[in-house]
């Protein structure tokens, strides 16, 4: 009898431990796009989680990573294609564009004033306070390499590491809110 | 509390994030409840609409005791205890 019980209790043990995993104040975040709006959505959600003292880690990936080059620094040892890759995309938060009515810039630069009217904080105000508040910053390797990005060439975020896959499924699984934008 | 009440408290914090846009009032409230003790009061002012709605639902979650809103000409006023 006393070992059926022991062993129900062990089970019992091992599935609330199961559980558990699940129940992180946790948000994980895939930053996909690299477009302002959607990138200003992301840190809106991202520092806003953070008040409310959840843990937030972002994945950025794609295009998303645009957003956090430092148009003062430059990567090394970039081929040719690297380079191009590096001429042609975004160089920074500041130089994102809006997904919709951009119109040759001339839309990014209204909403930006906009923005600024509605005294909504920038791109880069945003990414200093998600710093401060302890947002954390994981950017995707592979998506990196595809692109000829290099760690150097990122803004100087505390903590920001270069990861995998495997990261963001580890963080997510045990966050309450999981997003891709 | 009625708007009487509210108006003689005398809270131990003000956090003014009048001029921000959202989330400037979620993030000034979150940094301003971090400078108070349990049972101290904190007061935020806000000129955002939003903000209204989001700090009362902010301290359901965090379970401060949400004590109410004063509004004055241009901003609100929003009161609450810490936990």
């Amino acid at each position: 009898m006393n070992i059926e019980l022991e062993k129900q209790f062990q089970e019992l043990q091992e599935r609330v431990k199961k559980l558990e995993i699940g129940t992180k104040d946790q948000l994980s975040m895939v930053v996909f796009s690299g477009d302002l709006d959607k990138i200003l959505a992301a840190l809106i959600i991202a520092t806003g989680a953070a008040a409310y003292d959840m843990k937030v880690k972002l994945f950025f990936t794609f295009w998303g990573i645009t957003a956090l080059r430092d148009p003062k620094k430059k990567g090394k040892g970039k081929n040719l294609i690297e380079e191009m890759f590096g001429m042609m995309l975004p160089k920074g938060a500041g130089k994102v564009k809006l997904s919709k009515m951009n119109m040759g810039g001339m839309g990014t630069a209204m909403i930006k004033g906009i923005m600024k009217k509605h005294k909504v904080a920038s791109l880069k105000e945003m990414l200093k306070t998600a710093g401060e508040i302890g947002v954390e910053i994981n950017i995707c390797e592979m998506s990196m390499n595809l692109m000829g990005f290099k760690k150097e060439e990122m803004i100087d975020y505390p903590g920001v590491t270069i990861c995998g896959v495997a990261t963001f499924l580890s963080d997510a699984q045990e966050s309450k809110i999981q997003l891709f934008i | 509390m009625t708007t009487e009440e509210l108006r003689n408290l005398k809270p131990n914090t003000i956090v003014d994030a009048r001029g921000t846009a959202c989330p400037g009032p979620l993030l000034a409230a979150k940094k301003g409840i971090g400078e108070i003790n349990s049972g101290e009061i904190m007061e935020i002012y806000s000129s955002d609409e939003g903000t209204k709605n989001d700090i009362p639902k902010w301290c359901q979650k965090m379970t401060h005791e949400f004590l109410g809103i004063v509004e004055e000409d241009s901003y609100s006023r929003l009161f609450l205890k810490k936990a």
